[in-house]
């Protein structure tokens, strides 16, 4: 860890600790309506990490990362919900379950060839599927949805996550934080360099002996893992949970704009990616009503055209760009 | 349940996935020769239907009449926008590809949105709630209508493949690009043309979906899904593997959706989808692996 | 010598085409093999079949006493093979040192250590000042010399070069031509090499062997081969070789 720190230049290190800084000192000085907004930039930001390292890293574009965070979610809520068993044992399950979908999916596409937009409609399929299942079942709400109720008896109990915006706060930065760390540390070990040559060139890197399927199927479980843990922070944060929402694909591609507008196979893109999108998005919304427009999805539409804007003029990302203004690009990534 | 029902069911999923196929015979153009990932597929499928919709309402024209200058007017729309855009990402890697598209996804189905409102927007045809008897069997006529549209504009796709210059031309993009370059062919034109066709299909079979199904902006994301579905089961590449796997969608969900619930009708399709990437990535007619 | 590598009677049949048609040779440890031939001979194919990227239709391939026909491609590397391909495949968007980073983690845990092995490989390949450059900005021979830096990372005890030497300058030619015979010669690698550069060949190979159609036409020490009629016929031409 300590050769991480050393390889960033004095400048990014000033920059990051004041920003790191600012930002565990920031909720004591601002609303609930600004510290919700970076709760959903930390969950954005660690989302991101997740799918960022199975497609930026390893290359293989998954369209349906919702049903991880799906899952994660809805296995973690249940287990409250029926047994009272708090998040912090269900998050174990969820995880559990996410990754063995992630292991199905990966075993399919990757065991019979299936590649590129393909592997991505496989993806697709899975939380389609999954999704209209959950519509169609009762005792996880069905279509209704899942409500985790408010219990004020319960306030403080921050391992079941039953407390208020500063606990999810808090937990989200570290979440944010420990998925950029856990990114540097693979990005930088043996299995990091497998998955990107397999993202490079899937043939020259068995030349060299990688077992490609392998490297592919880590990068899925530990994507759909960590997916999942999202998955049980957004369900205890909004206390509910619907099947057209948590499936949907909508969700799947919220997931993956704040990497690829970041920088997607960067350690900071998803990161960057989601404090520019978030703030922005919602910068927009409060926008719309104050003019009084009704116009919903106009933030959708932003992110639409930022999306194209980027995939045209800047497909490396956001932060690769910055890292050059700043002054802060030194040997390697 | 008797035989006069389910051939009711099936025969509602033949004529409903005929129209389907129409709209995948675009994809299966698009990707098959441009190879290019119209992730935005459903997408100008919903536009179309808004624009018949509209038509229908301000002028009174039916869909099957107002399909030929909204299939014209798409033509357009897809030969600009491959030639200005889409162009520049065809050497690009399949994702970027993807994702841009999926930006013009979400611009347009979010403008749909923002224009019309989330409710859906009928159009209420006379013959809407007419049918035809033969027996016991009812068939309804809008469906019948759409679905004779849609072998029409697919024969007359197939006859332009088959018989016109440029149509050869197109084949023989898609068929080895280097030589289809080295003999002189304009690949750059004949690709935004055939960008064109593509989304003429899409145009034409969205006008003709409005005689079947109500404008609304959630139809786009299962429009395109549906439309990758079939021509992956169809077949890249087969133009008639379009038109058989729309039909053996349309039968499928058709089927699922009496049998079991019309919520989960897609849930077959999905399967299905799966079971063929899986099994026969080439699907059922398409020839190549 | 013992044979390092043990060919036996290898045909591969693609539909139709028979492309390499009942090879049998062995290629000695340490020893330097060459295999030459007019396009479309089966040289490739050969190699591809050797490295795992298909299977043998027969025959059998036996490496450091074990059969390695039926393997994939990784296998093989990892008991000990390495090659380059005929199109260099670089990882584009990495840079040279990164590149030869991948190969050298087959043997090494730690990228710490792989990134020393790795540099020892490029001073060698005379591609040291170039590490941090990305692999796609690099030129032609630069990108070959690359791809022999990959392979030789992962510490083979056969090398496989595909036509490693094809529009090089003589110059190149040579310096490649030297730091093989020096590798041969330090560390006993066993080298396998597809070449028409024959400059390249006459200076390296300890044996050859010439195909033409699939199927073996002479193979022997370089001046019987090159003075073989058939070879002459079939792909050398009537000029006097030096």
């Amino acid at each position: 860890m300590s050769s991480l720190w050393s390889a960033m230049p004095v400048r990014g290190r000033v920059i990051l600790l004041v920003l790191v800084a600012l930002l565990l000192a920031a909720p004591l000085a601002l609303d609930r309506y600004v510290i919700s907004i970076f709760i959903l930039i930390f969950y954005f930001a660690y989302v991101g990490q997740a799918w960022n390292l199975m497609m930026g890293f390893a290359g293989q574009l998954s369209l349906g990362h919702a049903l991880y965070a799906g899952l994660g979610g809805y296995v973690a809520a249940l287990l409250w919900f029926y047994f009272g068993i708090g998040p912090w044992l269900g998050v174990f399950a969820g995880v559990a379950v996410a990754a063995a979908f992630g292991a199905v999916i990966g075993w399919l596409g990757f065991r019979f060839g299936i590649q590129g937009v393909y592997f991505a409609l496989l993806t697709i399929a899975f939380a389609e599927f999954t999704r209209i299942a959950f519509d169609n079942m009762a005792f996880t709400g069905g279509a209704g949805g899942l409500f985790l109720m408010y219990e004020p008896q319960r306030a403080g109990e921050w391992w079941n996550l039953r407390g208020g915006p500063l606990l999810f706060y808090y937990l989200g930065f570290a979440m944010a934080a420990g998925a950029a760390l856990l990114t540097a540390w693979l990005a930088r070990s043996r299995i990091g360099y497998q998955w990107l040559a397999v993202r490079e060139d899937e043939q020259a890197a068995l030349s060299v002996g990688i077992n490609a399927f392998r490297a592919k199927m880590i990068a899925v479980l530990i994507s759909s893992a960590m997916t999942a843990v999202g998955g049980v922070f957004a369900a205890f944060y909004y206390n509910s949970l619907f099947p057209a929402q948590a499936f949907d694909i909508g969700r799947s591609i919220e997931i993956i704009l704040a990497p690829i507008i970041g920088g997607l196979g960067t350690i900071f893109g998803p990161i960057v990616g989601a404090f520019i999108l978030t703030p922005l998005g919602e910068i927009l919304i409060a926008l719309t009503e104050k003019l009084g427009i009704n116009a919903p999805g106009a933030k959708a539409v932003f992110y639409g055209l930022t999306l194209c804007a980027i995939i045209v003029l800047r497909p490396d990302g956001i932060w690769p760009w910055l890292k050059r203004i700043l002054g802060l690009t030194e040997q390697g990534r | 349940m008797t035989i006069a029902i389910i051939l009711n069911v099936v025969i509602q999923g033949v004529l409903t996935g005929l129209v389907y196929g129409l709209m995948a015979l675009g994809l299966s153009v698009i990707f098959g020769v441009v190879r290019v990932v119209n992730f935005a597929h459903g997408e100008f499928a919903v536009v179309a239907m808004y624009a018949t919709y509209l038509l229908f309402v301000t002028l009174g024209l039916d869909p099957i009449v107002s399909l030929f200058p909204i299939a014209i007017v798409f033509f357009g729309v897809g030969y600009l926008l491959q030639a200005t855009l889409i162009n520049r990402f065809v050497g690009r890697s399949e994702h970027e590809q993807f994702i841009l598209l999926v930006g013009i996804a979400i611009i347009i189905v979010n403008g749909l949105l923002m224009i019309f409102g989330p409710d859906a927007r009928p159009a209420n045809l006379p013959y809407a709630i007419e049918s035809y008897m033969i027996g016991d069997v009812f068939i309804d006529k809008a469906r019948v209508y759409a679905a004779i549209g849609a072998i029409v504009v697919s024969s007359a796709l197939f006859a332009f493949f088959r018989y016109t210059a440029t149509g050869t031309a197109i084949r023989a993009c898609a068929d080895n690009l280097t030589g289809a370059a080295v003999v002189g062919l304009n690949v750059k034109r004949l690709y935004a043309f055939t960008f064109g066709l593509g989304l003429a299909c899409v145009g034409a079979a969205g006008a003709l979906m409005v005689t079947i199904a109500d404008a609304s902006p959630t139809l786009a994301q299962a429009f395109t899904l549906l439309a990758f579905t079939i021509v992956i089961i169809g077949g890249l590449g087969s133009m008639a593997g379009a038109l058989v796997g729309g039909v053996l969608i349309g039968v499928s969900e058709a089927l699922a959706s009496f049998f079991l619930a019309p919520s989960m009708k897609s849930m077959f399709s999905f399967a299905l989808l799966v079971a063929v990437l899986v099994l026969r990535p080439q699907g059922l007619m398409g020839r190549r692996a | 010598m013992s044979a390092l590598l043990q060919v036996d009677n290898v045909s591969k049949r693609f539909r139709g085409l028979l492309a390499v048609d009942r090879l049998s040779f062995e290629v000695p440890e340490g020893g330097i093999f060459a295999v030459i031939g007019p396009n479309g001979a089966g040289k490739t194919t050969l190699f591809n079949m050797i490295a795992g990227a298909f299977q043998p239709s027969n025959g059998s391939i036996t490496f450091a006493g074990e059969r390695i026909d039926g393997l994939t491609s990784d296998k093989v590397c990892r008991r000990g093979i390495g090659r380059t391909f005929q199109i260099v495949r670089p990882f584009p968007a990495l840079s040279v040192e990164d590149n030869v980073v991948v190969g050298a983690l087959l043997r090494r845990t730690h990228a710490a250590d792989a990134r020393v092995h790795a540099q020892e490989v490029l001073r060698r390949l005379d591609l040291y000042d170039k590490r941090a450059q990305r692999a796609s900005s690099l030129t032609l021979p630069d990108r070959k010399r690359l791809e022999v830096a990959r392979a030789l990372a992962t510490d083979p005890k056969l090398l496989l070069l595909d036509e490693v030497m094809a529009g090089l300058r003589p110059t190149e030619t040579d310096r490649m031509v030297a730091i093989l015979k020096e590798l041969n010669r330090e560390s006993g690698l066993t080298i396998l090499l597809i070449e028409h550069v024959m400059r390249a060949v006459m200076a390296l190979a300890g044996q050859i062997l010439v195909l033409h159609h699939g199927a073996a036409i002479a193979q022997g020490l370089p001046a019987e081969v090159v003075r073989d009629p058939a070879v002459i016929h079939s792909y050398l031409g009537a000029e006097d070789l030096a």
